[in-house]
């Protein structure tokens, strides 16, 4: 049917790069900016965002402010750094591995991290190196060692090896580890979990810092190698080193993701290719926006998490698998 | 323009012995001329390949450029001099035609920079050379196997490279597109004055194509020269332990090999 395939793979005459990239940063940006504002009005207490930014009452006695700014701003910014970093992770691996279904779950890249930082809380671990403390260090072990795992299994055959392979080898590595999760659950009372460890975005920003500018080094780069790494090589891509900050980086920041708030699935998957259905494939885009969006994503996620049974809350990993599951079952549908 | 001195290459670790899947290849490829590489499965024709595209380093002996040795060039710099056409090209995701053609600009280009007006004019005059501009804004995915290849010769044009490396670049594909190609190629040489490397299993291509020919046997050369002189029924049962007849076609301008039997 070439007639179809004509009218379905037709695109309209684009504006340039340069331009693209322009809208695109506004219009996430947007977004992300109206996600970090309005997110912190929904609580238990009401708040409005005109008093909160009304400058004629004194910090002091603008209990709208104080509501905003000091219980709710951080938790909804923590959102935003974890649901743009595994976004972004989740768009790194899928252009590495050339693999749209690679992401930090379905590699099993979280399910290492949440391991590690459950290691360190119910060993009590306390211990820190370079200003980073035990959980968050445990986490990025954890991803790290997932990472090395799957990755050696994808590059053990040089040629052919298969999407399949890969992918069965991440879910079954995300099993296995989820079963040594609840087994360490199961000998150790687990109620305190993430929460203690929610409030301490102050001791992962620097990893996650390291991770950001390691991505940003990477958009166009990814392009090419996402078509071929041997072709991208030819064109004068560093693969070698590309790879080599590409996956240090996604495991920094999927494990200082995992270490604020526990596992979160569907994340680095569906945004990555809601974000495509509107970019298109160019990884100078994708990435940027899918950082907002994630973002954003994962602050309307949290939103659902803390006020859907209030006063009780909701891990968010839960909101994200429910809302992401059919998403993705979608996406399967769409691309079938 | 492209000067290869006993060049060997090993898959086993260093140190250690092992079958040398090149061994003791030289080459030389003037400016303007097609050079056919030739040889059966597991000859070492792609391994040859990406010695000289400076993918892989070679054991021993050396690639010149131009009088330069490739080690000694940059990635980029490497990348503006020798572009690679390979046998087949997937994209994961969903790029457009001219977005598949302007990666070919990435060794012009700084870091962090953008494509311009003057990229996206060297874009356009490639998909216009291979005959695919009516494609520009198309995805790549929902092409032809004969219009990817051409796209993807496209790309390798917009890198303004002095050389084509390609890689059995019709083995994929149908007869028609592999006529297709072999037309294209032999207009980019004529025309652009393209200094083309080709592997190929198809010997009528090689014919129709190549100036000139190097046959390739477990990683030696076993014959080299000009395509009329070298593309006989001798050098094709040392090749592939065939017996063919090669004969002039009046009709195609060019010596066409019909393969008759393995002798026993």
């Amino acid at each position: 049917m070439p007639g179809r395939a004509d009218a379905l793979g037709a695109v309209h005459p684009r504006a340039s790069i340069r331009q693209r990239l322009v809208w695109t940063l506004a219009g996430f940006g947007m977004l992300a900016v109206a996600a970090c504002l309005l997110a912190p009005l929904v609580g238990s207490t009401r708040i409005h965002l005109g008093t909160v930014f009304d400058r004629s009452i004194p910090y002091a006695d603008n209990i709208d402010a104080q509501i905003f700014f000091v219980a709710r701003l951080p938790r909804v910014l923590g959102a935003a750094l974890v649901g743009s970093a595994l976004a972004m992770s989740g768009v790194v691996f899928q252009a590495l591995l050339r693999n749209p279904l690679a992401s930090p779950d379905t590699l099993g890249v979280s399910a290492g991290a949440s391991l590690g930082a459950m290691m360190a809380i119910t060993f009590n671990l306390d211990f820190s190196l370079l200003g980073v403390s035990a959980v968050p260090l445990a986490s990025f072990a954890g991803s790290i060692g997932a990472l090395t795992i799957v990755y050696a299994l994808s590059t053990a055959r040089r040629r052919g090896t298969s999407a399949m392979v890969l992918l069965l080898g991440g879910v079954t590595l995300q099993a296995l580890l989820s079963a040594v999760i609840a087994f360490v659950q199961y000998l150790a009372d687990f109620t305190q979990t993430f929460r203690n460890v929610r409030w301490l975005i102050g001791t992962v920003l620097a990893p996650m810092a390291i991770g950001w500018a390691g991505f940003a080094t990477l958009p166009r780069v990814l392009d090419l190698v996402s078509v071929g790494s041997e072709s991208a090589a030819a064109r004068g891509v560093n693969v070698e080193r590309t790879e080599r900050i590409a996956l240090v980086s996604a495991s920094l920041t999927t494990g200082a993701a995992v270490s604020l708030a526990g596992p979160v699935s569907f994340v680095g998957i569906i945004v990555p290719h809601l974000v495509r259905l509107i970019v298109g494939a160019d990884h100078r885009l994708v990435l940027p926006a899918s950082a907002l969006f994630g973002g954003a994503f994962l602050i309307g996620c949290d939103l659902v998490a803390r006020t859907i049974i209030a006063p009780l809350e909701l891990p968010v990993g839960i909101v994200t698998a429910i809302i992401g599951g059919p998403v993705f079952l979608w996406l399967l549908f769409r691309t079938a | 323009m492209l000067k290869a001195t006993d060049l060997s290459f090993s898959f086993a670790r260093r140190g250690a012995s092992g079958p040398r899947v090149i061994d003791g290849v030289s080459l030389d490829v003037e400016r303007g001329t097609v050079v056919g590489l030739l040889g059966p499965n597991g000859s070492g024709k792609t391994t040859l390949l990406r010695i000289l595209a400076g993918v892989l380093p070679p054991r021993s002996g050396r690639v010149l450029i131009d009088g330069h040795p490739i080690e000694q060039l940059t990635r980029r710099e490497l990348a503006r001099r020798i572009a690679v056409v390979p046998q087949e090209t997937h994209s994961t995701f969903d790029f457009s035609v001219i977005d598949m053609v302007l990666m070919g600009r990435y060794p012009h280009l700084g870091p962090f920079e953008l494509e311009g007006a003057a990229d996206q004019e060297i874009a356009r005059d490639s998909l216009a050379a291979t005959g695919t501009a009516a494609l520009e804004t198309r995805r790549f995915g929902t092409l032809s196997g004969g219009e990817k290849q051409r796209v993807v010769i496209a790309g390798a044009l917009a890198q303004a490279s002095d050389i084509l490396l390609l890689d059995e670049p019709t083995t994929a594909l149908d007869l028609g597109y592999q006529l297709e190609i072999t037309a294209l190629l032999r207009r980019l040489n004529t025309e652009r004055g393209a200094t083309m490397i080709v592997s190929t299993h198809d010997l009528n291509l090689a014919a129709a194509l190549c100036e000139r020919i190097v046959l390739l046997r477990q990683g030696r050369v076993i014959a080299h020269g000009t395509t009329k002189e070298t593309l006989t029924a001798e050098t094709i049962r040392a090749l592939y332990d065939v017996d063919a007849d090669v004969q002039f076609h009046p009709l195609a301008g060019h010596l066409t090999v019909v393969p008759i039997a393995r002798p026993r």
